[in-house]
């Protein structure tokens, strides 16, 4: 039994909005793996829920008019996994999020949720910074797009308008991130399974038609920082140059000048600056191997 | 005030319909309105998968899903696996056969688990059934005859020879 | 033997496949009030006083009852069976609730509601007020002058200090040309995770308090809730059901006491208390975190010429199992590689940390790690394969302790040790690994283990049993060793069967569920016992049964009794093995015969005045990623000399589980608190490192079996052995991989990131300066 005040079950869209303005103060619960389990805790106790979840037009991923993969913001992780569209384009990501918790959390979580809650260690966060994700929000002025980057605030909190009654609707990708780009995303936690990262790195690299030299690198991190980020001198360390194992040595070293971890209980700074110039190295590795890059 | 909803949902494949108090989780729902005790509770936030279920053929964790969600589901639990005479399906007579049970309180969760990965029909590596059980936890067995009652039931659906 | 020794499916299989064994939630009776209980949020202080108003007036709420109204006695916790001499029992140090608050998470107060949203919202609404002190949470520091006094009686909060010594250290570490070989060795404090948490419910019926739990030791708590609520023990009825593990923690009397207690104070009506995953990891019980200091003194040849072994155990903040694990820790070391000169000294110390209890191994897994991480560091200081090394100095055939009187009948150690190294192909790995000089290396490892079984000479030893023949010539029995998900209740059956003479297993129906109102008195699960001691008393009330039956069929055939035994079922004639009756026809006959009816039965108890080692040894593989800080465990097998099996697919089974926990304890467990405040910070199952089936390579068990002496069936423990020797063969295949001698358990990234960074494995240039 859950100490929640009361339940609005939206109806569609639209329905969502209008529950969200009458309601302010009421949480959005998509799957509700976070917010279910917070309430529990206390945290959110006795609050009023708004319910997305039976909002079937927000789920399933297509490629809209302009070529940008769309995922609706409740497609679950194991559907965006198993897509075929996710498959062929951007792998990587279904990758990343069939990492998270395990099958049944995969089964209710969704990627809406899992970027609305802001947290810094979602799994699917660090690789739609680096294939640079669009956030696509509804509210009462109608639809609004931002960039994954100014969509995350600061830990816990997202740019999304309560006062205009939004909700999240859809992740884009788009066409000009994901073309001839191919990625790898490395998470690190403590356990195989059922677990949140330590740290999460996603690479995704773009190569010359010789296959010789990075045109585009990118890479982003989740637990880097407060909120998942890129890592901009690491990318320039790359960018444009041949490729070569001591690129990515020094690709890996320049993380360090972007990254700011924490010390907390569940890892020091210290252990995840070693481990994030690690990853980014076998990150890269990977990902150019998978471009069909020789090393 | 409380506040109630009017279910519709299959449970088990009989059709039936409910007044649930809206705070309720699909555990609290299966356990206390439909009496189906094997949905166990173990950490009550989806850590332990000791109250899986499946909905529309997927697993999950009932403990964080709102009852409210079940209305127009079809929902299934670990009751209707047994034939109407008591008959074991072939996957709850593996985990007799492989001494997969011990002290039982893991056991429906990862049950039905199996039912989700066995109706696939798709012949999974030993890996990835490890990838496809581990939303579950046990502290007896080690996994070890879990995974082999699995891939033995696995096999012998698929026709493929047991190693 | 034809019963014994197969390996037949649980007698409880069925149900536990079905979904329908019933587990003490699912017995609940209806209208059972919610208690919750307000946990301290300091570490250590005085309560100053609870304000209940906002709490009482909360919808639902029924009662609120703090630790002013809680009475003022003290009891006892652990699961030991009681002592006759009050130097023997257990320190009762507890209290219903408490207002000396002695750990983050003590127990202050609990509101009693109709449901359990209102009961959390009482709680959260109760207001605290406290005067803090300072606590401590570091044994080694609470044993420090001046340090936190968590309880009067103990000075410096030594709960207990015992020692061995035996020849003279002092003088013997003057020989010369000795290796010193020193070490401190770290074991984290851990948390059983049995998958069903803990919890009971009570009320109360023509004057008596009944509380079904979920519980390992039935009798043992009823005494113990008599205890705590100041009635005799005859009040109390205990009931347990099935449950869903235990592993030590189900044997110490956790909040029966307080759920009873609850009832009696809503006028008897059914209350339940169950324990959420935070509280089972933070309000029941843990093991104990020990520290070691070792000092070997060994002569060139890597004999033991002496040897000094400090052991700090840190109890938390009540005594619960006490003294008794770190003085089992402790007891192995003289035995497991004998050595003439030993000083060992064993502290049992009170801090503001949980209290610790029995977790399955009673001190063994620490002594293990730390024992075989020592030992393995004497073979590599006289460069001499570790295996090799164990060999030589192992414990040997024929050796006999003192004060148990058990005696190594077999080479057990010698004969583990050469089927594991086959079985994990040990020669060929070490010399296959010895070039892995890259960032991946592999290694081969492996430790032993000392055990032993049940709980004599230092307790009692009893077990009863009554058996009931029944009209279709089936047996009932009844057994106060209980069935907590070992199979406990197959192998009674197995053996009753055996002992009777029954067709099959499936003709003795174990009655699982003890009531102590009608359950013959036992004592429980624990010190991997009871297959052990229900042995002796089920051979002898077996015997009692057959005597009846035979009295009964010498009045139908004529036939002297001192000719009949009992073959598959039916009595038959020794000496030509004709069958004069079946059980069945002897069984209804006596029953409805109107000249001279009679029920068949036995019952009778048996004192066990014996014990057995148990000994065995995993082998481990490892494959270690240095700049990832990461060890993948490729390969792990156990051997066990544990006697007969009477199970063996149920034996084997209960090995992998053994050797699950003992992967957790050596890679990924450890409950963290929070050393500025006490808190727990990762008391859930998300934070808390439990093995997935992703962490696990396949589990491989492996048996010698060589018949017990001492036992009915030739079996000894199996229980607790299998979570003993794992994290040290882990930590030594690390260390044969690497070169790095690790002190600290888990061997997690974490710690491993600190070991290879000191040992310059890795070397983070930008971290300097």
């Amino acid at each position: 039994m859950y100490d929640l005040k009361a339940l609005y079950e939206a109806t569609s869209v639209q329905n969502a909005v209008e529950l969200r303005l009458e309601h302010p103060e009421a949480q959005i619960i998509a799957g509700g793996s976070d917010v279910l389990v917070q309430m529990r805790e206390g945290k959110r106790a006795g609050k009023e829920l708004i319910s997305i979840y039976g909002l079937d037009e927000l789920r399933g991923v297509s490629i809209d008019e302009s070529g940008n993969i769309r995922i609706g913001s409740l497609t679950s992780f194991s559907h965006i996994t198993r897509d075929p569209i996710i498959q062929k384009y951007i792998n990587v990501l279904g990758e990343a999020v069939d990492m998270v918790g395990g099958p049944q959390i995969r089964n209710i979580g969704t990627i809406g949720g899992n970027t609305c809650n802001g947290v810094t260690s979602a799994d699917s966060a660090s690789t739609l910074h680096a294939w640079e994700a669009i956030v696509e929000l509804t509210g009462k002025n109608g639809v609004r797009r931002l960039p994954i980057k100014d969509f995350y605030i600061k830990a816990g909190q997202v740019d999304i308008r309560v006062e205009d009654g939004e909700i999240q609707t859809a992740i884009l990708i788009p066409k000009a991130s994901y073309e001839n780009t191919f990625g790898h995303y490395i998470k690190y936690a403590m356990r195989n399974a059922m677990d949140i990262a330590t740290l999460g790195c996603s690479v995704n690299v773009r190569l010359s038609k010789d296959k010789k030299t990075i045109e585009r690198a990118r890479i982003a991190y989740g637990v880097a920082g407060p909120v998942p980020m890129r890592a901009p001198h690491a990318e320039a360390v790359a960018n444009g140059q041949a490729l070569s194992l001591d690129l990515i040595d020094r690709f890996g070293l320049a993380v360090l000048d972007d990254i700011n971890p924490r010390d907390s209980w569940r890892a020091s700074k210290a252990f995840r600056q070693h481990i994030a110039v690690e990853m980014a190295k076998r990150c890269l590795f990977t990902s150019i191997q998978l471009a069909g890059g020789e090393l | 005030m409380a506040q109630y909803k009017l279910i519709r949902c299959t449970i088990n494949g009989e059709p039936v319909e409910r007044m649930i108090d809206v705070r309720a989780s699909l555990t609290d729902m299966l356990r206390n309105d439909f009496h189906l005790t094997s949905v166990k509770k173990g950490c009550e936030v989806g850590e332990c998968g000791a109250c899986n279920v499946l909905i529309d053929g997927e697993a999950f964790n009932s403990c964080i899903y709102l009852a409210a969600w079940a209305d127009g589901k079809s929902i299934r639990t670990l009751e209707s696996l047994t034939g109407p005479n008591g008959e074991l399906s072939d996957i709850q007579q593996a985990f007799l056969d492989e001494a997969a049970i011990q002290c039982g309180f893991c056991t429906p969760g990862f049950l039905m688990t199996a039912v989700e990965i066995l109706e696939t029909k798709k012949l999974y590596t030993r890996d990835e059934l490890r990838k496809l059980l581990s939303g579950h936890l046990c502290r007896c067995t080690g996994y070890e005859n879990i995974l082999n009652a699995v891939e033995k039931t696995m096999k012998r659906r698929l026709g493929v020879p047991a190693e | 033997m034809s019963i014994v020794g197969k390996s037949e499916i649980r007698v409880d299989a069925y149900d536990k496949a079905t979904g329908r064994t019933k587990y003490y939630e699912d017995r609940m009776p209806g209208g059972a009030l919610y208690v919750r209980i307000k946990h301290a949020e300091i570490a250590h202080g005085f309560v100053k006083s609870v304000d209940v108003s906002e709490a009482v007036r909360i919808k639902g709420v029924v009662k609120v009852l703090t630790c002013f109204d809680a009475p003022e006695i003290d009891f006892p916790t652990a699961g030991h069976p009681w002592s006759m001499d009050p130097g023997h029992q257990d320190v009762a140090d507890r209290r219903l609730l408490n207002t000396h608050v002695r750990y983050w998470g003590d127990d202050v107060a609990v509101v009693i509601a109709e449901d359990e949203v209102a009961a959390m919202q009482g709680v959260r609404a109760l207001k605290v007020e406290y005067d803090p002190l300072p606590f401590v949470l570091d044994a080694q520091k609470a044993m420090e002058e001046g340090a936190p006094q968590l309880h009067d009686d103990y000075p410096n909060n030594i709960l207990k200090h015992t020692s061995v010594r035996k020849g003279d250290y002092e003088r013997a570490i003057r020989e010369p040309g000795l290796i010193k070989v020193e070490g401190w060795y770290d074991t984290p404090t851990v948390q059983h995770c049995h998958i069903e948490n803990h919890g009971c419910f009570a009320y109360a019926d023509n004057g008596r308090i009944t509380v079904v739990s979920s519980t390992q030791i039935p009798h043992i708590v009823r005494r113990v809730v008599g205890q705590a609520i100041g009635r005799p023990w005859s009040d109390v009825q205990i009931i347990k059901p099935y449950i869903g593990g235990g592993f030590g923690n189900k044997q110490d009397a956790l909040y029966e006491p307080l759920c009873a207690w609850c009832s009696l104070e809503v006028g008897g009506r059914p209350v339940r208390i169950d324990c959420t995953r935070e509280e089972t990891f933070v309000s029941n019980r843990v093991r104990h975190a020990i520290r070691f200091h070792i000092i070997s003194w060994i002569r060139p040849d890597g004999s033991m010429a002496a040897r000094k072994v400090d052991l700090y155990s840190n109890q938390g903040a009540y005594a619960s199992h006490g003294h008794s694990i770190v003085a089992k820790a402790m007891g192995s070391f003289p035995q497991l590689y004998p050595c003439d000169n030993m000083e060992c000294d064993a502290y049992t110390v009170y801090t503001n940390l949980p209290a610790a209890g029995a977790m399955r191994g009673y001190g063994m897994p620490q002594a293990s790690f730390a024992n075989d991480s020592n030992i393995e560091e004497c073979a590599h200081a006289v460069h001499m394969d570790p295996v090799e090394y164990r060999n030589r100095f192992i414990m040997p055939q024929g050796y006999e302790d003192g004060f148990s009187k058990n005696v190594n009948y077999y080479d057990s150690h010698r004969e583990c040790l050469e089927r594991g190294k086959q079985l994990i192909g040990y020669d060929e790995k070490i010399k296959a690994f010895a070039n892995d000089k890259g960032p991946i290396r592999r290694g081969v490892g492996c430790a032993s283990f000392w055990y032993n079984t049940a709980v004599w000479p230092i307790a009692l030893e009893t077990s009863s049993n009554r058996m009931l023949l029944n009209l279709d010539g089936t047996v009932t029995m009844q057994c106060g060793e209980t069935e907590i998900g070992q199979g406990a209740d197959t192998a009674f059956a197995q053996m009753a069967a055996e002992a009777i003479g029954l067709k099959s297993y499936r003709d003795v129906r174990v009655v699982s569920c003890q009531d102590t109102d009608t359950t013959p008195t036992g004592l429980g699960a624990y010190a991997s016992r009871q297959t052990y001691v229900a042995g002796f008393s089920i051979r002898q009330t077996a015997e009692l049964l057959k005597k009846k039956i035979f009295a009964y069929a010498e009045k139908l055939t004529r036939q002297s009794v001192d000719n009949m035994d009992v073959r598959g079922g039916n009595v038959v004639r020794k000496s030509d093995g004709k069958v004069l009756i079946s059980l069945s026809e002897l069984a209804m006959t006596a029953q409805y015969n109107p000249q001279d009816s009679e029920h068949i039965t036995a019952e009778s108890t048996y004192t066990i005045k014996n014990n057995a080692y148990s000994f065995g040894c995993t082998f481990a593989e490892v494959e270690v990623d240095i700049p990832m800080c990461r060890v993948t465990v490729k390969n792990i097998v156990n051997v066990h000399d544990c006697g007969t099996l009477i199970n063996p697919a149920l034996a084997e089974a209960q090995v992998h589980g053994g050797m699950s926990m003992a992967i957790g304890y050596g890679m990924s467990e450890q409950l963290l608190f929070d050393q500025k405040t006490g808190r727990p910070l990762n008391n859930n199952l998300l934070d808390y490192k439990l093995s997935t089936v992703m962490d696990h390579p396949d589990l491989a068990a492996d048996f010698i079996e060589n018949p017990e002496p001492t036992s009915v069936f030739g079996t000894k423990a199996l229980g607790e052995p299998p979570a003993c020797s794992g994290a040290p063969a882990i930590r030594n295949a690390i260390y044969n991989a690497t070169g790095v001698a690790l002190h600290k358990l888990p061997m997690n990234p974490h710690n491993l990131y600190a070991a290879f960074s000191e040992a310059g494995l890795i070397h983070d240039s930008w971290q300097e300066g």
